[in-house]
């Protein structure tokens, strides 16, 4: 990468070299959830002038007391009229050290849908726990999801500690309970409790005077200092073909530029590379970033590469290294939400599958169970998948996908179900 | 190793995937430009997304015939300089056949009437995806808009009833006759506009920046003095210092007073800034939900 931010101004401006840090928030009316967006909006100087008077306008056409700082999420009609949250909302804010993208959803179990949406980009989940209420269902339902959707960092916010006196016994009982349930998780890498009153600001940007027994971060510390770097996976090279550039001009005549974006491990001019499926080898001999001539890339970086020899590469393959090449399969097996309110999923459904660029023909082979995200209990006697119930099933693909698990990488590792029909997204599967 | 990149180039991946992925799953897609920054924008990762091919689609103008010159100028240069095809859909021709009706009035929007001439046009020409410059964090409404978004047979956009998007998977599939908007920026801020600009050394239209033109107050609101603009018993006009934030049809887009004449300037002044920039667009300001509203009906 070129910073040229020196170049232009005598002190080296923060704002072009700020990272980025996609976290998803979900809850209910009660819990807070809007107050704490609306003070880190507020805080961080992202909620303007205009906006507020709007809020303050609907607020007291509301008759509500106070400025309702949902009515910024919450921005549809029907949303507004029902005083819920429908849909994934997405927020922005900035430090200087970094932007943020905040995917808002919202918590109630008819929604988890759209929880699974928003945390599928994310790399940080806030969960909000009313500290007079403990860990309860919510809670679990929340990290259940954080955790099936592979966001590594959790950051378990106890709100309401003006309303438990501020109480370290309280406080300390929640962590316990809350560590027992995700010791059952898998993926979760680092839990953060952080006590705080969203209300009235303590420990969200400015250090709480009222615990002084807390040491630990404030929220808007920690999200603006958790490494997420090795989140992606930088081992196993691929680069899944979105587009081939051939300009049939004079001066590129013999140009073919294979165009994607980086899902995986780090690619450099020289490295051996292998194409899925054909299984055919050769050498990279550019990479370009439009007339840039690049030294490596890696995700989540799109770029254009050149290769030694001409090898037939369309969309839908998959430039891979020899020495982790992905596994080709027809058989899949995986975890799947389920998005149709209009069709319900039993066995020997038949759809359209979308992995990375690749579309295939996909049929529900086997559904081995569904899983109760209240209590993490398999449940056996009822496999008919309706909206949001989550499960394992088997299908098999008309042609072979060239599947990672989705562990490993979450690009490779996932895939969306369609109905050929209606061409509704009806499913969002993670291969196991 | 460290193997980050910062947030533009983050967003400007997300950008050129999305461009690439229009261009794979759609027949005939087309890119809508204004002239305006994120136009402008869109277009430059566009032949970022495809070099060194020329763009593989045309770019759409819809052309309410209120238009600053300063704008026309720099539409043709730009299109000219990138060897794109253009195509215009002019709202005045619209008028002239009596397809649609003018509001009258002196605060009479044509701003209504782009949404049948976009529809028409893109139903004329076949395209089955238009790319636009819209931002979440443009409006409220906005935020809840998809990169991939389906319009049905009407043009129409149902947000109670979008596809979910996961990971990068975009779902393009669609029945005929129905279209898809495609909002390759939808994840930038008007602060990540700005600081790309600079870090990619655009050129922009110079009613960005700085100047002094001839402008009345209407409803609070800075208006240009133009030849499109009727002006009332009560209107003096004054010279002022002005630069525009958004630029759309010269009638409903405001000005700011402001004397930053330069990108590092207009950074300085939009992360101090304690208003959206449509907050100086006249068309938000008719009703709570008219952006949803529109949008709904088919606007951009």
């Amino acid at each position: 990468m070129t910073d040229t931010s020196d170049l232009r101004s005598p002190t080296p401006d923060p704002y072009l070299s700020m990272d980025l840090l996609r976290f998803t928030t979900a809850g209910s009316v009660d819990d807070g959830k809007s107050t704490l967006i609306g003070r880190l909006l507020y805080d961080s100087k992202s909620i303007f002038e205009d906006q507020l008077e709007a809020m303050e306008t609907s607020s007291k056409a509301r008759g509500d007391e106070n400025v309702n700082l949902a009515l910024l999420t919450d921005g549809l009609k029907a949303e507004r009229e029902q005083g819920i949250t429908i849909d994934v909302a997405y927020r922005y804010f900035a430090t200087p050290r970094r932007k943020f993208i905040i995917a808002d959803t919202p918590g109630h179990i008819q929604y988890t849908r759209n929880m699974v949406t928003g945390a599928s980009t994310a790399n940080l989940a806030i969960l909000l726990i009313d500290a007079r209420k403990g860990v309860i269902e919510q809670t679990c339902r929340h990290a259940f999801i954080a955790d099936l959707l592979r966001i590594q960092h959790i950051v378990v916010c106890v709100n309401k500690m003006d309303l438990v006196d501020w109480s370290e016994e309280v406080y300390q009982n929640i962590v316990k309970s809350f560590r027992e349930f995700s010791s059952r998780l898998q993926n979760i890498v680092e839990v953060t409790f952080i006590p705080a009153s969203a209300l009235i600001g303590d420990n969200i940007v400015d250090k709480s005077t009222n615990m002084p027994w807390y040491q630990g971060p404030t929220l808007l510390y920690h999200l603006e200092s958790v490494y997420v770097g090795a989140d992606e996976n930088h081992v196993e090279a691929r680069f899944p073909v979105q587009w081939v550039i051939r300009p049939h001009s004079d001066e590129w005549h013999d140009f073919r530029g294979f165009a994607g974006r980086v899902a995986g491990g780090v690619f450099k001019p020289g490295d051996e590379v292998q194409v899925m499926p054909s299984g055919f080898t050769s050498k990279i001999k550019a990479i370009y970033s439009m007339d840039e001539k690049l030294e490596e890339a890696f995700a989540p970086m799109s770029c254009t590469m050149t290769l030694e020899d001409e090898i037939d590469i369309s969309r839908g393959d998959m430039i891979v290294k020899p020495n982790s090449p992905p596994e080709p399969s027809q058989d899949i097996e995986a975890m799947i939400c389920w998005f149709s309110s209009g069709k319900t999923l039993s066995g020997r459904g038949k759809f359209l599958l979308r992995h990375t660029s690749k579309e295939v023909k996909a049929m529900v082979r086997e559904v081995k169970y569904k899983v109760n995200i209240n209590t993490l209990h398999k449940i056996e006697d009822d496999l008919e998948f309706k909206l949001n119930d989550i499960g394992r099933i088997t299908l098999r693909t008309s042609a072979p996908i060239n599947a990672d698990a989705y562990k490993k990488n979450r690009i490779t590792g996932s895939f969306i179900l369609i109905d050929e029909h209606t061409n509704e997204t009806v499913a969002a599967g993670m291969i196991l | 190793m460290n193997y980050t990149i910062t947030h533009l180039k983050q967003l400007e991946s997300e950008a050129i995937y999305i461009l690439r992925e229009t261009a794979a799953q759609f027949e005939k897609p087309v890119m809508l430009f204004s002239g305006g920054k994120d136009s402008i924008v869109m277009a430059h990762l566009a032949k970022k997304a495809f070099w060194p091919a020329k763009v593989p689609f045309p770019l759409m103008h819809v052309d309410t015939g209120h238009n600053f010159p300063e704008t026309m100028e720099y539409r043709d240069a730009f299109i000219k300089e990138m060897g794109a095809k253009l195509v215009i859909g002019s709202v005045q021709d619209a008028i002239d056949a009596g397809k649609i009706k003018e509001e009258s009035g002196a605060r009479a929007s044509r701003n209504g009437l782009q949404t049948y001439v976009l529809l028409e046009t893109l139903e004329e020409g076949g395209y089955d995806a238009a790319m636009g410059g819209g931002r979440r964090d443009e409006e409220k409404a906005r935020a809840k808009e998809r990169f991939f978004s389906h319009r049905n047979e009407f043009g129409e956009w149902d947000p109670k009833n979008q596809r979910p998007e996961l990971w990068n998977v975009f779902n393009g599939r669609k029945h005929f006759g129905e279209h898809f908007r495609v909002f390759p920026l939808s994840n930038w801020t008007e602060m990540d506009v700005w600081q790309y600009i600079m870090a990619e050394e655009i050129p922009l239209p110079s009613l960005y920046f700085s100047h002094e033109r001839d402008c009345i107050i209407r409803d609070g609101v800075i208006m240009a003095v133009t030849d499109c603009l009727e002006l009332l018993p009560e209107d003096v006009p004054e010279k002022m210092t002005v630069r525009f934030r958004t630029i759309g049809d010269a009638t409903c887009t405001g000005a700011n007073l402001s004397t930053a004449a330069t990108l590092e300037d207009i950074i300085a002044e939009v992360a101090a800034a304690r208003q959206t920039e449509r907050g100086t667009r006249a068309d938000d300001k008719r009703s709570e939900t008219a952006m949803e509203d529109r949008k709904k009906a088919g606007y951009f």
